[in-house]
């Protein structure tokens, strides 16, 4: 019998396969699917303080091995995620939930921060930092390390819940915002956000995206994410969820041994909706398959 | 919404650039005519969303035209390979608001869907007007078999090679009591505003997973976000910001 639990930052899951942010809704509409308690964990959509409709459409773009969004975070936001989404998803989840926040200033992370810190059920906190900062000349607050710690300090001033920031791919040196966002708290690491990509659609001669550019998600996505999990798990100490193009117990596998505590399912919910079931239901034989007894016990095994 | 593996029985072009496939397999999971599958392709990443065309005691039939890569390959598909699908997706048309005499307003590719509308209306007794419109006679279909079903119909093409020359709009029968429309935005557009009554009206959108997960087809309406592929394709013409 293989022992799939792991601990991130001190919250016990049952096993590490976490459906990613904005690829599972709130969650609650894939219970109607299968039973979503057999997840280790599920992220919330990314939340803002305002609601959002996002961008405009077409928002999806597909390439040969995935697609790009630029959904632009479309969600209610956080006081309606708080009286409406979560309550049902209570009705259907008894697990650990790991809520999304995002903000365009750092004052919207922590009014976000503080309303989440009171939920209950939420055991974690994930701050993407990929948006970018309207105060700051719209770069975004994570391509730059001062800007990352500078989101990290605050969110943690007002939550006792552990904190993973979400990094976003798309710098120079993804170590180097790691280690800016562990110095100043952060008590994990999420990563990767979506690579920046664009489709030119050959007929129209205009980008596919309304919004020109999106994040490209998918199984290509996977040596990326490796890598840089990889890279981030030899500079800091603090744990690591790992995600990019996961679509299997062995991507788990490999995703671990890379450097994470646990890993996120992204676009491959969205082709197949029971993607995080069928990848936990495989998980035990593959672990046995690789002679893994004790599934925590692989994270930062390629090292 | 159900996932199920379905046989190619039939795959026929009927139209130029159309094509008739009859999928094998269960049906249960469909509750409303104007809701559409989910297919899976080899080699595309993302599933192609499909609208029913009609649902046979063997199974479901769609109606597609080939517009890129992935309608392209449906097409080569051979009778007897097996697809996977997501069935019983979207909303649909609600039956019970139409009236006793509703209009069907279709426009090219956007028509399969009132076939089985207009069967499913027939069979509850109501008087059924069907107006379609196509580019030319060659790339007309179904015509026969909405007459079929006893409805009356007008048809509209655009080189006049068939039916009235001119869109659908110009063929739209006088004093519609309730419109159920499927075709693109400008027709869409275009039957709200030559018509007073009230109807429901069938969109498209580029989608990302087909089941509301990923918000990639949300649009704005009156009564707030709407996901097309989740509380569409069908929206009520009173809460459309056209």
């Amino acid at each position: 019998m293989v022992d799939t639990r792991v601990s991130l930052a001190g919250v016990a899951l049952q096993n590490p396969v976490i459906p990613a942010s904005g690829t599972f809704g709130f969650g609650y509409e894939f219970a109607a699917l299968y039973d979503i308690n057999i997840l280790g964990s599920l992220v919330l959509k990314g939340t803002t303080r305002e609601a959002r409709f996002g961008n405009p459409t077409p928002r999806i773009a597909e390439c040969s091995s995935g697609l790009l969004n630029a959904v632009g975070l479309q969600n209610p936001g956080i006081d309606a995620v708080i009286a409406n989404e979560l309550p049902r998803l209570r009705a259907c989840y008894g697990g650990p939930i790991i809520a999304n926040i995002s903000g365009f200033s750092i004052d919207e992370y922590t009014a976000c921060c503080e309303k989440i810190d009171r939920q209950a059920q939420v055991a974690l906190i994930e701050v993407n930092i990929s948006c970018p900062n309207v105060h700051g000349g719209g770069m975004s607050f994570g391509t730059d390390a001062k800007s990352a710690a500078a989101v990290t300090a605050a969110v943690k001033a007002v939550t006792t819940k552990p904190v993973f920031v979400k990094l976003t791919p798309n710098v120079t040196d993804i170590a180097e915002i790691a280690r800016a966002c562990e110095a100043a708290g952060a008590d994990g690491i999420s990563m990767i956000n979506t690579l920046f990509g664009m489709r030119i659609d050959l007929k129209t001669r205009r980008p596919v995206l309304a919004n020109r550019m999106g994040g490209y998600s998918g199984p290509a996505a996977l040596p990326v994410a490796l890598r840089m999990v990889y890279q981030v798990y030899e500079a800091v100490k603090i744990p690591i969820m790992g995600m990019g193009g996961i679509a299997s117990a062995e991507d788990v596998l490999e995703m671990m041994l890379a450097g994470a505590t646990a890993v996120q399912v992204g676009a491959a919910n969205l082709v197949e909706p029971f993607a995080c079931r069928d990848i936990i239901r495989e998980l035990p034989a593959c672990m046995e398959r690789y002679g893994v007894t004790k599934l925590s016990e692989i994270t930062g095994g390629a090292h | 919404m159900e996932q199920h593996s379905y046989t190619v029985l039939e795959n026929s072009c009927i139209a130029r650039d159309v094509y008739r496939m009859l999928l094998g397999g269960p049906t249960e999971a469909f509750t409303a005519p104007g809701q559409f599958l989910d297919l899976r392709l080899d080699g595309f990443y993302l599933r192609r969303p499909i609208s029913l065309c009609d649902l046979q005691p063997v199974g479901p039939v769609i109606v597609y035209k080939v517009v890129g890569h992935g309608t392209a390959a449906l097409a080569q598909i051979k009778t007897g390979a097996q697809l996977d699908a997501l069935v019983g997706l979207g909303n649909g048309f609600d039956l019970t608001k139409g009236g006793d005499a509703p209009l069907l307003v279709g426009g090219g590719v956007g028509t399969p869907p009132l076939y089985y509308l207009a069967r499913r209306l027939r069979e509850a007794g109501r008087q059924v007007q069907v107006a379609l419109g196509f580019q030319s006679a060659a790339d007309a279909f179904l015509c026969a078999e909405f007459r079929a079903l006893g409805c009356t119909l007008h048809v509209a093409t655009a080189d006049g090679s068939l039916g009235q020359q001119g869109l659908v709009t110009d063929v739209l029968p006088p004093e519609a009591g309730y419109v159920y429309a499927c075709g693109p935005l400008p027709m869409l557009r275009a039957v709200a505003a030559a018509t007073a009554c009230d109807g429901q009206y069938s969109f498209e959108e580029r989608m990302g997973c087909g089941f509301g997960a990923c918000m990639g087809c949300s649009c704005e309406t009156k009564n707030g976000p709407k996901r097309i592929c989740k509380e569409g394709p069908v929206l009520e013409k009173g809460e459309i910001l056209w």
